[in-house]
């Protein structure tokens, strides 16, 4: 029944673009709408069977590069310049009715978030059979079979009845899985797999991106993979194109880029968070002391923490590590005063700390400072920055005029920006600068304890490195303490100290840093330290071997 | 143990009881209590005392407000409304024959309006950002900026005066038969379908643009399904309860919109009847009307409710 | 004001003219209001722009005096629903827990009813008088402030800056005019151009079915009650309040698009 494609002849690439040109209309408020290019010269050959992952930072153009292969521009974006050639054909002049042929047949999509492109009206079954049956490749039945097929080997739970539900009943892990199937279910030459596991949790993203693997190499399917994270990429790709700004930036074997990358670019993002950091020892008296926390939110019947005791040393950074829902942040609420416990008490210098924010003196509420992950919504919009670090300096210190706007600019030497930056409003600041400012306020109380919830988690590699330097950097200068909540195990790696591994609600394991991450390890703790994708190939196999849990998702 | 979508349906019609019974109270303070003589305030301050004694103790003023709210209510639920004040007609029976006459003239114009607001939606978004979006959107946008009673005399003057197609006065009465009536009630109907198009149509072009949006819409064109194929699998089964819940809405705000147009065009229905007795300060009328008017509005309101949760798959299926 | 498009320009520029029309009337109208000044329903002439109404009193002069009232109703109304709708709101987004909610529910149930409906109901009982039309207007319309400023108020509320300022140690009133109210300004703004059309359909509304403002002072609604049996012998002048309010409306509806626009695309930064 199976249609006979077009093949591109023998020897000849799959898909080959050449010199690919995209420019895209962005419309500016306040501005007349002006034209950009968006990609520029990029060109590769992907043959029949191979995995070409597509790599940069948010803006390098890959997402764009990826769609382009299905003729696809999101928005005002339009495909202005090359060749894009798919089994021998350029498709950048397909009319519709080839275009239509050419999507869900030859080339097939997997977007990020599986929750946003599952239709919630629609079983899963009709959905992932949708495209075969539209363009008319299979009969219904041999449709469904190969769909219970791809079920079972991308080892969904119950693959005979798993397309009878809808997508909100089945969790995030398996609807990017059951996205997959959908991908792969009418045969197509080529899959386009953008940044697929990203918006999981590390424990989940690693059965996705095995079960994807295994796919690709059981159906023998060619595969573009965009991702952010080389580690990841490193795990499923044969070819490694590197991009920035949309151009190029290196591009050959997976090999040759993980161990000798040629361009600087490159080596900085293998060498990505491999920071040097000297474990301090704990001192005799900690600064903080949490004893037995318990706490639960408003009208919740179970509590979020359990029980939970950590000490934090002056000076040092304790590492919160856990997934979503773990209970990471609630600590950080319980200490500023957010929400009281239920149970147990913040010591801090020697004293326990007023429970409910209301009533704490003035002198607390300075000790202790907050660093968000979303730096854009930390920062009142309407506010310059010389207001947003000088509000605390005045509140605090009363330093005001001349004094209050030279310590001002002392603060932003401190976190690298200079002169110049006082007077932007924080829409005029990029990611990483707008994280800065955020240090910088905190830093302008002069506090002995900043509480950095996931900062790092919203930035780029490189500009997370860029903190995360400087942050350690500001903590040998100002003996500020840390705590550093993440669910990021590289970055624990980097700056930590001592580590506490929460799992629902409760420490799981806590010690010093080399205490933590020696083993023996109980088991929740192996699954996320193995979770954590590293620059290595083979890595991906060796931990699926190697494991002692599974993982929540399945 | 109930379906989860039951039990939520139960709530909600039970939330809209209880609303309605507070807005009985509402009515009923706001009328007897407030002003704190009705029978002064309805004679005139230049009445002799002994008249706004006998007009009291003749309303049943002289006991406690719980006393006569409760005797009012449960009178109103079974369909006794009291006489009128001004001519000691039973209330009942005269809004018996204007709300049937007023509900014919809503239907007539939701008949019209309700198909042209979907079809210009759809032809917007269709053709967004282009002309025939910026046309329908320019003259949708003067229609909203005009009070209905005066697009009513605009019509009336090109239709009834200039062009003489329809009568200017909308008079119907038990012996027309259905298309005399349809006649009579021409420019009325399309007044009041010209007002809720406006709003009609723009908010059903914003809840189809919103799920034109969504990203399911892009895996299913990724899937190189023809454009009708997408509109009628992907975009209609999710766009159908934001739709109903625009219609709703907008019928509501038409059932407010014919007291106006029923005085412009002298139309025998509830408009009329409830402006008339406002002005002639008749109580019982006004609190028998107002409590109807905001039964069929909060009605309509209920019915839009109960259609996006029977729609909601989440809610249809749940886990 | 800079970058300001020619359309908002335009609708800022004709509501200063309908404004300056309204303030400086006795000066502006070529008659007296109540003067009887010729025959009735004359055509526009020289002497009478628009011609004369039902009794034969000047058309224009009754239009202008009518936008004075129309229009000072109107904006006392707004300005009533405004206040109070906004510092209602701001205070239930803010206080939260059971302060929020007895208030919210309150209005949710007068919005339940609906405006035109509640007020003849209202107005059935009270004296029709230009205060007690402001009051009623103003009272119903501020429950559509209400929700707004409440809703845009707790937005606003959980954001992060608004927590790092609470943690910072900051009161009340710091919070709700240093990091509140200056990111709530423009949608308020735009608001306010909306309820004052609002307003304006609704006195007139009220007048034309004889329950607004009363004879003899003149105001659109009003015009339009007095002239409307012309209609049927080909007399438009009960259509001429018509362009009045619609070009007023218009204009209006232009620079509170422009506000919403500059609100909902610039997040923040410079500007207003």
């Amino acid at each position: 029944m199976s249609r006979q494609r077009d093949k591109a002849p023998e020897g000849q690439p799959l898909l080959d673009v050449q010199n690919l040109r995209i420019e895209a209309t962005i419309y500016e408020p306040g501005e007349p709408p002006r034209d950009a290019v968006i990609v520029d010269d990029v060109s590769f050959s992907l043959p029949r069977g191979k995995v070409l992952g597509l790599i940069g930072e948010s803006g390098a153009g890959k997402s764009t590069i990826g769609l382009a292969a299905l003729a696809y521009g999101r928005g005002g974006i339009r495909l202005t310049g090359g060749a894009i050639r798919l089994n021998g054909r350029d498709i950048r002049a397909a009319r519709p009715g080839e275009l239509r042929r050419l999507r869900g047949e030859e080339v097939t999509y997997v977007a990020q978030s599986a929750a946003a492109a599952f239709n919630p009206a629609r079983r899963l079954m009709d959905q992932v059979t949708e495209a075969t049956l539209v363009h008319g490749l299979m009969s219904e039945r041999e449709a469904k079979a190969r769909a219970v097929e791809l079920f079972r080997v991308l080892k969904l739970p119950d693959p005979e009845s798993f397309g009878r539900r809808y997508p909100h009943q089945v969790s995030g892990g398996q609807l990017q899985r059951a996205m997959t199937a959908m991908a792969l279910c009418p045969k197509p030459d080529l899959v386009i797999f953008d940044e697929p596991t990203t918006a999981l949790d590390v424990t989940t993203q690693i059965d996705v991106l095995a079960a994807i693997k295994n796919a690709i190499a059981e159906t023998g399917v060619a595969a573009l993979y965009i991702t952010h994270d080389l580690a990841v990429v490193a795990q499923v790709s044969d070819d490694i194109m590197v991009l920035r700004h949309g151009k190029m930036v290196e591009y050959g074997p997976v090999q040759q880029i993980i161990e000798a990358p040629r361009e600087e670019y490159t080596r900085a993002l293998v060498s990505v968070r491999q920071i040097d950091h000297v474990e301090a020892p704990p001192s005799p008296e900690p600064l903080m002391v949490l004893q037995g926390i318990t706490a639960r939110y408003g009208s919740m019947t179970s509590d979020v923490l359990s029980d939970v005791s950590v000490d934090l040393h002056a000076g040092q950074t304790l590492a919160l590590v856990g997934e979503s829902g773990s209970g990471k942040s609630t600590v950080a609420r319980v200490i500023t005063g957010l929400l009281p416990p239920r149970a147990g008490t913040v010591r801090f210098e020697g004293r326990d700390l007023t429970p409910a924010l209301k009533n704490r003196p003035r002198e607390d509420l300075r000790q202790i400072q907050m660093i968000y992950q979303m730096a854009d919504v930390a920062m009142n919009p309407r506010q310059t920055v010389r207001t947003i670090i000088g509000r605390p300096l005045e509140f605090y210190f009363g330093l005001r005029g001349r004094k209050r706007d030279q310590r001002v600019q002392e603060l932003l030497d401190a976190i690298e920006l200079g002169k110049g930056f006082a007077d932007r409003y924080p829409a005029e600041l990029s990611g990483g600068q707008k994280q800065r400012v955020c240090i910088a306020r905190a830093l302008a109380a002069d506090p002995k304890l900043i509480i950095c919830d996931e900062v790092t988690s919203a930035l780029d590699p490189l500009v997370a490195d860029g903190i995360l330097k400087l942050l350690l950097d500001l903590q040998k200068r100002e003996q500020v303490a840390y705590l550093f909540i993440t669910h990021d195990i590289a970055t624990v790696r980097a700056i930590a100290d001592s580590i506490a591994v929460m799992y629902q609600g409760r420490v799981q394991r806590y010690g010093t840093k080399t205490q933590v991450l020696s083993p023996p390890f109980d088991d929740y703790t192996d699954l996320l330290l193995s979770s954590v994708p590293e620059m290595k190939l083979g890595w991906l196999e060796h931990v699926l071997a190697t494991r002692k849990m599974e993982s929540a998702g399945n | 143990m109930m379906h989860p979508i039951l039990t939520l349906l139960v709530q909600r019609i039970a939330l809209s009881l209880l609303l309605l019974l507070a807005v009985s109270v509402v009515i009923f303070v706001g009328t007897e209590i407030l002003p704190g003589d009705v029978a002064r305030v309805i004679l005139g301050q230049g009445a002799p005392e002994q008249a706004v004694e006998n007009l009291r103790a003749q309303m049943g003023l002289d006991r406690p407000a719980t006393v006569r709210y409760f005797e009012w209510l449960f009178n109103a639920l079974q369909g006794d409304f009291g006489v009128a004040l001004s001519n000691r007609r039973d209330i009942a029976t005269a809004i018996g024959q204007r709300l049937g006459n007023t509900m014919f003239l809503a239907a007539v114009a939701a008949a019209f309006a309700v198909p042209l607001a979907i079809f210009l939606g759809l032809l917007a978004v269709r053709y967004q950002n282009r002309w025939p979006d910026r046309l329908i959107s320019g003259v949708t946008l003067t229609a909203i900026s005009l009070p209905e009673f005066l697009l009513g005399y605009v019509i009336m003057y090109v239709f009834a005066v200039q062009l003489g197609w329809f009568p200017s006065v909308s008079s119907v009465h038990g012996g027309m038969s259905f298309w005399q009536k349809l006649n009579a009630v021409a420019l009325p109907a399309m007044v009041l379908t010209l007002v809720v198009l406006a709003h009609m149509m723009r908010m059903t072009r914003a809840a189809i643009l919103n799920v034109m949006q969504s990203a399911y819409i892009e895996t299913a064109e990724l899937k190189g399904l023809r454009k009708l194929t997408l509109i009628f699998r992907h975009a209609m089964p999710n766009a159908i309860a934001p739709i109903v819940n625009v219609v709703m809405i907008n019928l509501a705000y038409l059932v407010v919109g014919v007291v106006v147009i029923e005085v412009v065009f002298v139309y025998p229905g509830m408009g009329q009847y409830l402006v008339d007795h406002v002005s002639r300060r008749d109580v019982p009328v006004v609190q028998a009307c107002g409590l109807i008017f905001a039964t069929v509005y909060i009605g309509l309101n209920l019915v839009a409710d109960l259609v996006s949760i029977l729609t909601n798959p989440r809610l249809r299926h749940p886990k | 004001m800079k970058g300001m498009p020619i359309s908002a320009a335009l609708g800022l520029f004709v509501t200063a003219l309908f404004f300056l029309a309204a303030i400086f009337a006795p000066w502006i109208a070529p008659y007296s209001p109540t003067q009887i000044v010729g025959d009735l329903w004359e055509p526009s002439s020289r002497e009478h722009w628009l011609g004369t109404d039902n009794l034969g009193r000047d058309l224009l002069t009754r239009m202008i005096y009518g936008g004075r009232t129309t229009i000072f109703v109107a904006s006392a109304a707004t300005l009533l629903s405004f206040t109070l709708g906004a510092i209602l709101g701001f205070t239930a987004a803010v206080y939260g827990g059971w302060v929020d909610q007895v208030m919210s529910r309150a209005n949710d149930l007068v919005m339940s009813i609906p405006t035109l409906i509640f007020a003849l109901v209202v107005l059935s009982v009270m004296p029709v008088t230009i205060p007690i039309l402001i009051l009623v207007i103003g009272l119903l319309d501020s429950t559509r402030v209400f929700r707004l400023s409440r809703a845009v108020a707790v937005d606003i509320n959980v954001m992060d800056y608004v927590e790092a300022a609470r943690l910072r140690g900051e009161g009340q009133a710091w919070v709700i005019f240093r990091e509140i109210l200056p990111n709530a300004l423009s949608p308020l703004v735009a608001e306010l151009g909306l309820r004052f059309i609002f307003a304006i359909l609704f006195i007139s509304t009220l007048s034309f079915l004889g329950l607004g403002v009363q004879p003899p002072l003149a105001d659109w609604g009003g015009i339009v009650r007095d002239n409307r049996e012309g209609i049927v012998w080909g007399i438009p002048a009960a259509l001429i309040p018509a362009f009045a309010i619609v070009t007023l409306s218009i204009s209006v509806n232009l620079v509170a698009d422009w506000m919403l626009n500059r609100t909902t695309s610039l997040k923040g930064g410079r500007g207003v």
